[in-house]
């Protein structure tokens, strides 16, 4: 297992560059996710770290051993990186039992046998070994796939948009599953993803990924409630960003009153001092940043409701008519067009500047 | 535990150096070449005919055989191309969607009339049907019944040609029906049309490329025959062809002729390609488990009673004729020798069979490890072959295969002291040469779609797994290819059993088939004792056919 | 055994190993069950091997001219005098000295400049449906343009060799205005389309769809052999006429020795055999043709037809003529 690190990768076909100065260092052992909308870049990437796609510039390191820079790549079958398809690409042909031993050509039979096993028993499939994919449920190929991948014990695995074939349900509790199979082999492992919540279940290290470049690279907790700059927000959960003023480098003032902490404002060459007073941002409030509160005397017309089950998320309109969202317990059933009390519960300010 | 990827290197010399895309050399681009540039040997030989004026007889096949005969040929093309869509499909689509008796035997015994030469289902279709035949001789003398239809017609040619070639469709679209049908018609029903309306808003559409697939390798043939269009004296640009060397004595102007004729298939196959192309999106990766639509009593009788009457007339009844001719003039015939022509036959069809088989999986291969347009073309010019006229051909490729002898020999005779008249004219390899050249689209059209069913991520899962090249095709490709390769060297055996004009004149001294044995019976007007060849042909062939079901049918890819 | 066999023929062995024995290669477009016999008697009677392989004239004839100086053939066979003609105007040919030849082939039936020499005869004459046709209706082939025969008549296609030559016979009379004609009123005359072979024509006519054809008389013999109770008989046409176009018209099955033969004496000594007295008969007879050897019968089926006249024109002048007998039934409107 093994760690990986990408140094201002860049890769386009022709004129058209899809990847631009990726860098990132994925530690040892640890879940990395790429994050993104479709067409940003991510599963490039990820065929660039596989060896199935040459780089223009930068290099691509595993373990320590570089694996691509521009006019060389080490060739995918030499890398030992693993990978999981979106289609799981299965070998129609040969059972499960096969298809996991499939890399394991070299080895042993015994030594094949017991791996065989072993991963079977791993992701729960014991029973299925000697199925053919088709026979199985696309959760079971899911996991067939990886199996097969980890079989070999590569220095890494990939995983590309693992869980979109599947439905929602399967989704959640396929990817917690996987985790712990990546987390008890202690793989090395990094997954593409358009889904947020599939990268905040599975992953230890997250990259916002948006027009070729990677936005921020942060744990999850971080990307959600720091996040660098306006995509990452908006990308990464729910939220809304409200107009403010900034009074102070620890004041910002919206319309529910003043925010203290730390204004982190976005910087540019010539510093922050500039923008210390009445300087106009927008500040991120997530949904748990505003919290109700029957007392409060801050009040805001319901004009919109989602029932989660365990809470309601609410679209508020505030008496200026900007909109911000809320996440109330269940038992806070308010109709629409009502008016409810809220009060402000901001641990981290996150602002950024207007132009 | 052993680790698989412990021999890994890990210097960078291990690697792949990577050169720009346009210059990236490949042995896959050569071979393909190859291909090609064996195919336009005898194109090229047959357009050099150009050099050679013939003005006269042009002129003379322009004004009074020209006209009359396009005009044909095109009402054969779209006739033949009508009937076997309409056989094809609808029995594609009743053995593949519907549950009716006898659907299993029907799913490979509707094959089988490929195995039965077109000429010899002519021959019977006209003994039976025509003025002097049992059925029109019973109507007219039993009952004074006359004026039914002509047989020796348009129509009747049509007919035979859609019943003798409708199989290369039913076959193509029933896997495309069975591994899209019920996803598209549970689609259409769900949107709320009927079951009849989504075979023909949904289902049809969605194999319209496998359709035309199959469709145009019917037409190809069609095209290039001779031996049915002589039987109903039917005149085609093909006959005009033969009309041109064998009666006006002009191989120059046959052969201009053929030229026109390649181009015209040449810009067909484009057309049809561009359809075709369309079937990477078509593709699935994972086929649905197919749940048959149960007919109701009646319409499973109906299906069933369909399927048997296109089996009878089409392989039934010529093969029973067959044997009665046999029976009657032809056990004479048997001897010893024709041990040696039934082995002579197997051998060659199976070592063509080999060969093309071989040839067309790697042109297949070279497709999908280099995609663009110099492939395409490349791809398009190999199969090519298959539209030439027969003997047309076997001539384009004797003539330079005879004057690189004559060098061969002649240097030889200076160098060596070398005295003989053949080193390579008399042997088996420029009959397989031949037999490449000609039946490549056979083999080339299943491998391919075969090829494209696989997705690029298969390959990749390998690559990642550490299969090298090599390994990716034994361990991946070739076994999930089974059904396609088993399909094509079916086609492509069937096919050299039949053939005649190439394996007449290409064969060394000695080396008589049942084909050539068929030919020396026809030529003579000896149909009944043709039958015993012929019978033997449709044997060796219907193995092969079963074979090639049951093997399918196993299969899970 | 089987792979001995097969590396043999793939790596050309056959050229490679001296022959042991005198050897005559045979292109011939005379079909294998026609013409193995005799070749199997004659190495029987002198021990010389003789080899052969069978295709259209079109193709052997390509074949010879592509292969040139080293073409393995000492003589082709064809079955008509057309395509010998050809062959000899591509110069594929060489002209051979025999007397024994020159004894045993009548003169019309054999290359004025010794070329190629007819073997057996092949008499295209008028067969009729007895129960519908009198024979004192019948005289000429000319006389089948005659509107009387209006939907009556059937024939096998132009594209036949057959036919051609027959045409290109009466060119030599007639011309090529008055033949068109001829043909075209033939086309007009038609009760049917025409058909792929004789045997269907007799067929037709037997089965009253229409009254005459013309056919080769070996058609008809093996018709009757296997029905023997059709309502068929064979009309000897041209008997009466005193022009080039009198006499029954006769094509010929021939051979002649190959420009780059190998062994031109073993080809012309096969030649020479071959239209001796005991070759003739089998020759004939195995096909039902007539010999061309004016001192052998033919087979009593044969003979039982009656004796006739036959056309005298040299059968190089129809082959010469050939082409243009195609381009005047193409103008004919015969298929």
């Amino acid at each position: 297992m093994a760690e990986l690190v990408l140094d201002s990768v860049s890769q386009s076909y022709g004129k058209r560059q899809i990847i631009t100065d990726l860098s990132f260092t994925l530690p040892e052992g640890a879940i990395g996710c790429l994050l993104g909308p479709s067409g940003c870049g991510k599963t490039t990437a990820l065929r660039c770290i596989s060896g199935f796609e040459p780089i223009q510039s930068g290099s691509i390191h595993i373990d320590g051993d570089l694996v691509s820079r521009p006019g060389w790549m080490l060739s995918a079958e030499k890398r030992r990186v693993g990978m999981v398809f979106q289609d799981y690409a299965l070998f129609p042909h040969l059972t499960v039992a096969a298809n996991v031993g499939f890399g394991l050509r070299d080895t042993a039979r015994a030594d094949r046998d017991a791996r065989v096993a072993e991963l079977l028993a791993l992701v729960g499939l014991a029973a299925h070994a000697n199925q053919y994919p088709h026979q199985l449920s696309g959760g079971q190929q899911q996991r067939v796939a990886l199996a097969r991948a980890l079989a070999p014990r590569p220095r890494l695995i990939l995983m590309d948009e693992p869980f979109s074939n599947l439905d929602v349900e399967l989704r959640e509790r396929l990817s917690l599953e996987v985790r712990d199979i990546l987390k008890r082999e202690a793989t090395t492992a990094l997954i593409v993803t358009h889904d947020q919540h599939e990268a905040f279940a599975l992953a230890d290290w997250v990259g916002v990924m948006h027009e070729g470049r990677i936005q921020q690279w942060d744990a999850p907790y971080t990307l959600y409630h720091e996040p660098v700059n306006r995509f990452v927000a908006d990308f990464v959960g729910q939220g809304a960003l409200l107009t403010g003023e900034v009074i102070n480098d620890h004041q910002v003032e919206i319309e529910l009153g003043v925010l203290n902490g730390h204004i982190p404002v976005e910087c540019d060459a010539s510093g922050c001092d500039e923008c210390v007073r009445n300087c106009h941002v927008d500040v991120l409030l997530r949904p748990d940043d505003i919290v109700h509160d029957d007392d409060s005397l801050l009040l805001a017309e319901v004009e919109n409701k989602a029932f989660r089950g365990a809470e309601f998320l609410y679209t508020l309109k505030l008496p200026s008519g900007q909109r911000a969202l809320s996440l109330v317990p269940s038992h806070h059933n308010h109709a629409i067009g009502e008016r409810i009390g809220i009060k402000l519960a901001v641990d981290h300010v996150i602002a950024f500047r207007r132009d | 535990m052993s680790d698989s990827f412990a021999d890994s290197s890990k210097t960078p010399s291990a690697g792949v150096f990577v050169f720009p895309r346009w210059v990236r050399p490949s042995g896959w681009t050569v071979f393909a070449l190859l291909m090609a540039g064996l195919v336009l040997v005898p194109v090229v030989v047959t357009f050099s005919s150009f050099a050679q004026v013939e003005g006269d007889i042009l002129a003379h096949l322009t004004e009074f055989v020209l006209p009359e005969l396009i005009g044909n040929t095109v009402w054969l093309i779209a006739g033949v191309g009508l009937g076997v869509s309409v056989l094809g499909v609808s029995l594609a689509w009743l053995v593949a969607m519907c549950e009716f008796p006898g659907r299993r035997l029907f799913d490979w015994a509707l094959l089988l009339p490929l195995a039965l030469p077109a000429y010899v289902t002519a021959f019977v279709a006209i003994g039976l049907l025509d003025f002097t035949g049992p059925l029109q001789t019973w109507l007219r003398e039993g009952w004074g019944i006359t004026g039914l239809p002509e047989i020796r017609s348009r129509g009747g040619v049509i007919l035979v040609m859609s019943l003798a070639l409708y199989p290369y469709v039913y076959l193509i679209a029933k896997n495309a029906f069975a591994t899209q049908g019920a996803i598209a018609l549970e689609a259409a029903q769900s949107l709320g049309l009927s079951r009849t309306c989504g075979f023909f808003r949904v289902a049809l559409p969605m194999a319209r490329p496998w359709i035309a697939a199959g469709m145009m390798l019917a037409l190809m043939e069609t095209l290039a025959d001779f031996g049915t269009m002589a039987i109903f004296n039917y005149d085609t640009f093909t006959t005009a062809i033969y009309k041109a060397w064998y009666s006006l004595f002009s191989l120059a102007a046959a052969a201009q002729l053929a030229s026109i004729l390649i181009l015209f298939v040449l810009v067909a196959v484009v057309f049809e390609q561009r359809s075709r192309s369309q079937m990477r999106y078509g593709a699935v990766g994972r086929s649905a488990v197919t749940r048959r639509l149960r007919l109701s009593p009646a319409l499973a009788m109906l299906a069933c009673g369909y399927a048997f009457s296109v089996l009878a007339v089409a392989f039934l009844i010529p093969v029973f004729q067959l044997a009665m001719w046999m029976h009657e003039a032809a056990l004479a015939d048997l001897d010893s020798r024709y041990w040696d022509f039934v082995w002579h036959s197997l051998l060659l069809a199976g070592m063509g069979a080999l060969g093309v088989v071989t040839a067309a999986l790697l042109l297949a291969y070279a497709g999908r490890q280099r995609g663009g347009t110099l492939m395409t073309w490349t791809q398009r010019i190999a199969t090519l072959g298959y539209a030439f006229p027969g003997a047309v051909l076997a001539v384009g490729l004797f003539i330079p295969v005879a004057a690189l002898d004559n060098w061969l020999i002649d240097t030889g005779h200076i160098w060596f002291g070398f005295s003989g008249t053949e080193i390579l004219k008399g042997t088996l390899l420029v009959m397989l040469l031949a037999y490449l050249v000609r039946f490549l689209a056979v083999g080339f059209g299943p491998i391919d779609s075969g090829l494209h069913r696989i997705t690029r991520n298969i390959d990749e899962a390998a690559k990642n797994l550490g299969t090298s090249t090599s390994g990716l095709l034994t361990r991946v490709h070739l076994p999930m290819l089974r059904t396609s390769l088993l399909t094509a060297a079916t086609l492509v055996f069937v096919d050299i059993m039949k053939e005649m004009p190439i394996t007449l004149m290409t064969r060394p001294f000695g080396w008589d088939t049942l084909a050539v044995r068929v030919f020396e019976m026809t030529s003579e007007g000896e149909w009944e004792r043709a039958a015993l060849p012929s019978l033997a042909i449709v044997v060796a062939g219907i193995i092969p056919i079963i074979l090639m079901s049951w093997r399918g049918a196993r299969s899970h890819g | 055994m089987v792979s001995i066999r097969l590396v043999a023929a793939l790596l050309a062995a056959a050229t490679a190993l001296p022959a042991l024995a005198e050897e005559v290669v045979v292109y011939s477009a005379r079909n294998e069950q026609l013409i193995k016999p005799l070749f199997d008697a004659y190495t029987r009677e002198t021990g010389v091997a003789v080899k052969f392989i069978t295709d259209k004239e079109g193709p052997l004839m390509a074949r010879l001219k592509a292969e040139g100086k080293n073409t393995p053939a000492d003589v082709l066979l064809t079955v008509d005098a057309g395509n010998l003609w050809q062959a000899s105007d591509e110069g594929l040919l060489r002209p051979i000295k025999s007397s024994v030849l020159n004894t045993n082939v009548p003169k019309h039936l054999r290359d004025p400049d010794g070329e190629w020499f007819g073997l057996s005869v092949r008499a295209r004459t008028i067969v009729y449906n007895t129960s519908k046709v009198k024979p004192a209706d019948l005289s000429t082939y000319e006389n089948l343009a005659n509107p009387k025969w209006k939907g009556r008549l059937c024939l096998r296609t132009s594209k036949k060799v057959y036919n051609q030559s027959l045409v290109a016979m009466m060119m030599t009379e007639y011309g090529e205005g008055k033949t068109e004609d001829m043909v075209e009123a033939w086309v007009n005359n038609l009760a049917t389309s025409p058909f792929p072979d004789d045997t269907k024509a007799m067929e037709a006519v037997a089965a009253g769809q229409c009254d005459v054809t013309l056919v080769n008389t070996y058609y008809f013999g093996r018709l009757m052999e296997k029905q023997p109770t059709l309502p068929l008989a064979i009309f000897w046409p041209n008997q009466n006429l005193k022009n080039k176009a009198a006499g029954v018209h006769v094509n010929v099955s021939g051979a002649g020795v190959t420009l780059h033969a190998k062994n031109p004496a073993g080809a012309q000594r096969l030649i020479e055999w071959l239209s001796s007295e005991k070759a003739q008969n089998l020759f004939a007879d195995v096909n039902l043709e007539y010999p061309v050897n004016p001192k052998v019968a033919p087979d009593k089926t044969v003979a039982a037809w009656g004796s006739f006249k036959q056309n005298l024109i040299n059968v190089k002048e129809a082959g010469s003529l050939q082409t243009k007998a195609v381009k005047l039934m193409d103008r004919a409107g015969y298929k």
